[in-house]
């Protein structure tokens, strides 16, 4: 309990936070916040495997966020006759003529020796086959995206229920991580990061233009949720009566029959939202006790500890006869996934995707402060990471407007400069998270909860 | 006649829009090496860097405009920029001295640098639109074009105008005078050799008596100078916005590794690698083959190998290429 002492004051230091927002500004604020930072402490989860047990840098995190939300569409989509009528045929085959590709790849790499013609015949191959691709799918995706364009233009998905789109996202990831580990994870650390966020920007790419599959910039809208909706939440018995039930005391001061009616309207309306937000924490805490359960066992385990010695001391975990190759993609592809799985859950909660929306100072770099401020190595580190540093990106506009008028209260409102700093508001989010992670890197550099092994 | 139709054809639409973009990747490139080569740590404040010392020469452009000062014919920036450049050198000294000094003394790796170099990065954003705002910013002034496309069509009786942007010229003309001082400085004067032997080994050359700050000083001023010429250069050809100026440290980040990291010719040379490379792919060849092809050959496609919208996945592609194949760089830096 003791040794604990600190993880339970930060934790609940943090709760103290969220309740606050809660009681000042509003239930559905601190609800929505507070399911940010699950998703968040999941990707953080994902990153702090990489990067806490293994020593490896993956400034891909937006790019595996994005195919777990990709994965979201896929799932949940019914899929859209019409346009596979159309081109899923093209689809289909140029998907076929891929795997063609990739085996002959396989059996020159086979067959032949390491040499320049090898080389050139592999890159050959490559450039021949996405010319190829390139051409046999044209009309197909012109067809398929010229299917009622302002609706669909899309294949679809498979229409089953969203939540089976977290474990496929996870598939997604872990498969991209997959083919990146191949590629890059023989490169020096900060080539490492340099190579991982320009593969995700080339994700990002191709999500955004290859609309048959996902869309585009146009967005999927109206994605199905495992949660039910508020409209119909409104009229349903049982929960009029639950609300009821809940602000007896507030209803049974109005006198008036039509004003207390008026007046559990209302509570009814917002008592929805609210609801809906506690059904997708339930879904997220779920995940995310699963996930921590899942990281602390590994953390301890003789594979945590040969990750510790792989991290540590490459060379000599390499001299007593572990696989460092092997086990740096096995964690690239499983810290990769469970991104995949919070890219998912976002998915699901907004119940859209906005390929657009996915950019690297939101989706990496953030994520990356998470990581370090929180405390690598340590998993109740990184998800205490994910609540701090969500919690203040979203609060530092209201705390720094605060802050503004506190210290410029004698001057007038008119003033240009007070003005223009009000106007500005928005932009002390990246100011407050950019002195926040060179102050924890400078006088805390393990994070606010650093990492402790303990050898049972 | 058709000829000559398709070479200008390919000088207005790839070669020209190229090289002045190779350029300023180029400028970029060689301040990722230099501060690679020399201080060791790859720096993701970069975009973030230019488009600061990019603000400044806005704000000194805007101040001279009001004065009445212009330059005639040459855009007001170009008078602005040796005062953006003061005050940018004065905010990466400042930043040196708060946070990578202490790094520096303590010998920490360039994984550690790198994540702080995110946090100036966040506060350099916050820093840029707090003063500037979020927004698209134009300061060109003066004349736009030296040749317009119809005045070069009715002089030459082509059918394929050429329009030469007065950017185009002063970006170009600009890097070849700032390149060619900066490898005189290199490898003529005292300073550069020993910033270059700083640069290969760095205990050696500290046995050999050469002062460590003054390495650091001069890397920081002449990084000042690239990132803020670079950034202006970028600004006046298209426009300034903070958010472009982050995204473009990613080709600026590719045009590096490609030539060498911290090696700064293999920089320069990259720049335009990654240029020519994004725009040679995507652009649309119809009408050169329209204009080269008889006519019963003519293209029915637009002959284009990859849309305009993965403009920026070539070069990253380009780079994932180069990392698997030949780490060093083409042009021989560092191995990494």
């Amino acid at each position: 309990m003791r040794k604990n002492l600190n993880v339970i004051a930060a934790y609940s230091v943090m709760m103290v936070l969220i309740l606050m927002v809660g009681i000042f500004q509003s239930w559905n604020i601190a609800l929505s916040i507070f399911n940010l930072c699950l998703i968040s402490a999941v990707m953080t989860m994902g990153a702090n495997i990489q990067w806490g047990y293994a020593g490896l840098i993956n400034f891909g995190i937006m790019g595996y966020t994005a195919l777990g939300g990709l994965a979201a569409v896929l799932i949940s989509v019914d899929p859209v006759q019409e346009a596979w009528r159309a081109g899923g045929f093209d689809i289909i085959m140029s998907l076929w003529l891929i795997v063609v590709m990739v085996l002959v790849i396989r059996f020159v790499l086979k067959r032949f020796e390491k040499s320049n013609i090898r080389t050139y015949s592999i890159a050959a191959i490559i450039i021949s086959g996405i010319l190829l691709i390139r051409f046999s799918a044209e009309p197909g995706i012109e067809a398929i995206e010229a299917v009622d364009p302002a609706k669909t233009g899309f294949l679809g998905g498979f229409g089953l229920p969203i939540i089976f789109s977290w474990i496929v996202g996870a598939l997604f990831a872990g498969g991209l991580a997959f083919i990146v580990g191949k590629v890059a994870l023989g490169l020096r650390a900060d080539y490492l990061a340099i190579a991982t966020l320009l593969i995700s920007e080339i994700v990002i790419a191709i999500i955004k233009h290859e609309d048959w599959l996902t869309r585009g910039v146009k967005n999927v809208i109206g994605l199905k949720r495992p949660a039910p909706y508020e409209v119909d939440l409104q009229t349903t018995d049982w929960f009029i009566k639950l609300v009821e039930k809940f602000n007896s005391g507030k209803l049974s001061v109005i006198e008036n029959l039509a004003d207390r009616q008026a007046a559990l309207n209302q509570l009814v309306i917002e008592g929805s939202s609210v609801f809906v937000k506690l059904c997708y924490s339930g879904l997220f805490l779920v995940v995310v006790i699963i996930l921590l359960i899942l990281t602390q066992k590994a953390l301890y385990s003789p594979w945590g500890r040969m990750m510790r010695a792989i991290r540590d001391n490459e060379e000599a975990a390499n001299a007593m006869g572990k696989n460092v190759v092997k086990q740096h993609l096995l964690i690239f592809i499983l810290g990769s996934a469970i991104v995949g799985i919070a890219g998912a859950m976002l998915v699901t909660q907004d119940g859209l995707f906005t390929p657009g929306s996915y950019r690297p100072m939101r989706y990496t770099f953030l994520i990356w402060v998470m990581v370090i401020v929180g405390g690598s190595g340590n998993n109740f580190g990184a998800i205490l990471g994910g609540f701090v540093v969500w919690f203040l990106w979203i609060e530092a506009a209201p705390i720094s407007l605060f802050l503004i008028n506190f210290f410029t209260a004698g001057i007038p409102e008119t003033n240009a400069l007070k003005a223009h700093l009000i106007e500005s508001v928005p932009y002390f989010r990246f100011l407050l998270m950019g002195l926040g992670l060179l102050f924890i890197m400078r006088y805390r550099p393990k994070g606010i909860l650093p990492e402790k092994i303990e050898i049972k | 006649m058709d000829f000559v139709n398709a070479i200008i054809l390919l000088l207005n639409y790839i070669f020209i829009p190229a090289l002045t973009y190779g350029s300023q990747l180029a400028l970029g490139a060689i301040f990722v090496t230099l501060i690679y080569g020399i201080l060791r740590f790859a720096n993701f404040a970069t975009g973030d860097m230019m488009s600061f010392g990019t603000m400044m020469t806005i704000l000194f452009t805007w101040y001279f405009q009001s004065l009445g000062v212009s330059l005639g014919v040459l855009p007001t920036a170009l008078l602005a920029i040796p005062f953006g450049i003061i005050f940018m050198i004065f905010y990466m000294l400042l930043i040196d001295k708060f946070v990578f000094k202490y790094y520096r003394n303590q010998k920490s790796p360039p994984v550690q640098f790198a994540m702080v170099s995110i946090g100036v990065m966040f506060v350099t954003q916050a820093v840029v639109r707090i003063i500037i705002g979020p927004g698209d910013r134009r300061f060109f002034d003066g004349e736009k074009f030296i040749i317009k496309a119809r005045e070069f069509k009715e002089m030459t009786g082509l059918n394929e105008g050429l329009a030469l942007k007065s950017t185009q010229v002063i970006t170009i003309f600009v890097t070849i005078v700032l390149v060619s001082l900066l490898f005189w400085f290199l490898n003529r004067t005292k300073t550069g050799k020993s910033m270059k032997a700083y640069s290969d080994n760095e205990d050696l050359a500290l046995l050999s008596g050469i002062d460590p700050k003054k390495i650091v000083l001069v890397t920081w001023v002449i990084a000042g100078i690239l990132a803020t010429i670079g950034g202006a250069l970028y600004g006046l050809d298209k426009s300034f916005k903070p958010f472009t100026y982050f995204n473009n440290m990613l080709p600026i980040f590719a045009a590096a590794i490609v030539g060498g990291i911290g090696n700064p010719f293999g920089a320069f040379l990259g720049g335009y690698v990654i240029a020519f490379s994004e725009i040679l792919l995507t652009y649309a060849y119809k009408k050169f083959f329209m204009y080269i092809l008889p006519e019963s050959m003519e293209p029915s496609s637009l002959v284009q190998l990859l849309s305009t919208d993965y403009k920026f996945a070539v070069s990253f592609s380009i780079l994932v290429i180069v990392l698997i194949y030949r780490p060093s760089g083409i042009f021989k830096g560092k191995v990494l």
